[in-house]
């Protein structure tokens, strides 16, 4: 009798549905996956080991380019562990725009992750539509930092500078007449709040648009109710945070159980699944758009209201302002130091953590008095999240394996660091 | 100390005889290799402290630590806990004993996910995880050599890799760069500048 192998499927590292540079080896029985090991590092950069030659600020645009499609989430929790470790407070208004752009952020990446889980399971309209929203909030980016992914905005202390009154416009070009770049430009006439303002008002329609698409679409439901179930029990062993977390019916949110920034001050639900599948995955995610959506009005609210130093006036830790910097001598000394020497953060040890779109992200300082960190650990969400790949791929079939690296929203740049 | 993270530190005192350090309000724990595995077997399953997950554990060196000589031994192994039940977190560091052979029981069994961060910090540091069933390497290449994360590796490496149109394949050879520093690390004494408050 002929004996029967397994049979051995390399799937990526060059694969549009790997979601970056996964690769991952597949034994299959038939079409059934029996085993699967992911192998990562293809895009391993050692960040925390280059943290450890650069001073402290210089590491900062890193975050920016670990998890790619949520750039300030990575920052926040950079500059909350430092500013644990130098105790300096935060200005209120600073607060409240890291609680806006962390918004942002979470609307961005839960676009991303919703338009490729589409698109991995065929449904390409979703793709379109969620890549035209996400273009607005990435122009909020550009307007804030002048960068439309990596922002390195937030500073340890605040932010680098207030929000800006004007927003980047469209410009005349042959292929628009003058009425389109009119109507492009409609919403772009005042600051980067009306901006947003305006967003936010359209923007719970768009998401009615997607589930239109998606809720209640047979074939949507078919690639994933009952993939990829995770118990709350196991979600909670495997060390699942974030939306993997809560879709599994654990109600586990930083934002309101250990709350940091401005969070404790807006108002807002934590959403929560029942079977712990894919498909409750994907209904976390879209009421997050939604309740992200709120926070983000309530900010814009505050700000409108509220204006005030966006940074501290500790000049061991933020720079003087330019004119204060050549008019006095001692902030010019100020000056010089911090963007040759850095600044020296204070001995110690600091973890802080925040609630990254993907769960929690945390960032591990070991401090030795120096102008360089001594020892930087990103705690990655992804990273733990795809090592469950295995345990939760086990029996699906290959085309399910898919829909489950999809709905585990991981990015390699945040994996393999 | 906030009266929550008092509490927790009372209780990790009680029930392990230890008592955690707290500094910027995290508690830290240290316990000897010897008794790793059981502390953590503790905090997960104490119906008082309960730390159903770990959320982190990394390799640190600490050789060069504060430019001065380490008087304690070289690796650690740091985990970072939280308790979903009560709320709550600890950090958990463990010191190898042995700086040549650097290894600590494996805690796989009481948590499953640190499955992957104890290949990590194999791969990073070279701390081996006694009862680990699977220590590959995890994030460098395939046939990698050394162990990138200790301080006495050079940054720019020991190795670089091109391809070579005469054997019309990719080999390695030894690196070409010489390592470069910007800005010199400098550990300032307490009373530079007038100690910040």
């Amino acid at each position: 009798m002929a004996e029967i192998r397994n049979y051995t499927v390399n799937f990526g590292p060059q694969h549009p549905a790997a979601h970056g540079v996964l690769r991952l080896v597949l034994e299959l029985d038939g079409e059934v996956v029996q085993r699967a090991d992911p192998h990562i590092g293809l895009l391993h950069r050692a960040t925390e080991k280059l943290a450890e030659q650069r001073i402290w600020i210089q590491s900062l645009p890193y975050m920016d380019r670990l998890d790619y499609i949520s750039m300030m989430c990575s920052e926040h929790a950079f500059v909350m562990s430092m500013e644990k470790l130098l105790g300096i407070e935060v200005p209120i208004r600073a607060k409240y725009i890291r609680v806006m752009f962390d918004e942002i952020t979470r609307v961005l990446n839960h676009l991303l992750g919703l338009a490729t889980l589409g698109l991995d399971l065929g449904a390409m309209t979703v793709f379109l539509y969620c890549f035209r929203e996400r273009e607005d909030l990435l122009d909020c980016y550009e307007a804030v930092s002048g960068a439309r992914m990596h922002a390195a905005y937030y500073r340890p202390g605040g932010v680098y500078r207030d929000l800006p009154d004007t927003m980047p416009q469209y410009q005349a070009q042959h292929t628009r007449t003058a009425r389109t770049l009119a109507k492009m430009n409609d919403n772009r006439q005042g600051s980067l709040l009306d901006f947003l303002d305006d967003f936010c008002a359209r923007f719970p329609k768009c998401v009615d648009d997607y589930e239109t698409l998606l809720t209640e679409n047979r074939i949507w439901k078919q690639r994933t109710v009952g993939v990829g179930v995770v118990s709350p029990e196991r979600a909670i062993a495997l060390g699942f945070t974030g939306p993997m977390l809560r879709g599994s019916g654990v109600e586990w949110d930083l934002r309101k159980k250990q709350p940091y920034a401005a969070y404790d001050q807006v108002d807002f639900d934590v959403a929560v699944g029942v079977n712990g599948d894919t498909y409750d995955r994907y209904l976390v995610r879209i009421e997050e758009m939604r309740q992200s959506n709120r926070i983000i009005r309530q900010c814009i609210d505050w700000l409108r209201k509220n204006p005030g130093p966006v940074i501290t006036g500790d000049h061991k830790v933020a720079p003087p302002s330019r004119v204060e910097m050549k008019a006095n001598m001692e902030e010019l000394i100020h000056h010089f130091k911090l963007f040759s020497e850095g600044m020296h953060v204070p001995e110690g040890e600091a973890y802080a953590a925040v609630e990254h779109p993907k769960g929690e992200f945390g960032v591990y300082f070991i401090s030795d008095g120096a102008n360089m960190p001594y020892r930087m650990k990103l705690r990655s969400p992804a990273f733990c999240h795809l090592s469950a790949m295995d345990e939760m791929s086990r029996g699906h079939m290959l085309a399910d394996a898919v829909a489950i690296i999809s709905t585990l929203d991981i990015v390699f740049g945040d994996i393999d660091r | 100390m906030t009266p929550r993270l008092q509490r927790l530190g009372e209780t990790v005192e009680k029930v392990l005889g230890l008592k955690p350090v707290e500094r910027i309000g995290e508690l830290t724990l240290e316990v000897g290799a010897a008794d790793y595995r059981s502390a953590a077997q503790t905090l997960r399953d104490h119906p008082e402290l309960r730390f159903d997950q770990l959320i982190d554990l990394c390799g640190v060196d600490y050789s060069t630590y504060g430019d001065r000589p380490w008087e304690k031994p070289r690796y650690a192994a740091v985990l970072h806990l939280m308790s979903i039940p009560y709320n709550w977190r600890l950090r958990l560091r463990t010191f190898c004993p042995d700086e040549a052979f650097p290894l600590l029981p494996s805690v796989i069994e009481l948590w499953p996910n640190v499955n992957w961060y104890e290949r990590e910090a194999f791969d990073l540091f070279g701390i081996v995880f006694e009862g680990h069933p699977d220590l590959r390497r995890i994030l460098t290449d395939y046939g990698f050599i050394g162990h990138p994360f200790r301080k006495d590796f050079p940054m720019s490496g020991h190795v670089e890799m091109r391809y070579d149109p005469e054997q019309k394949r990719v080999v390695y050879q030894p690196v070409t760069i010489e390592p470069r520093e910007i800005t010199p690390r400098v550990v300032r004494e307490d009373d530079y500048g007038g100690k910040r408050g």
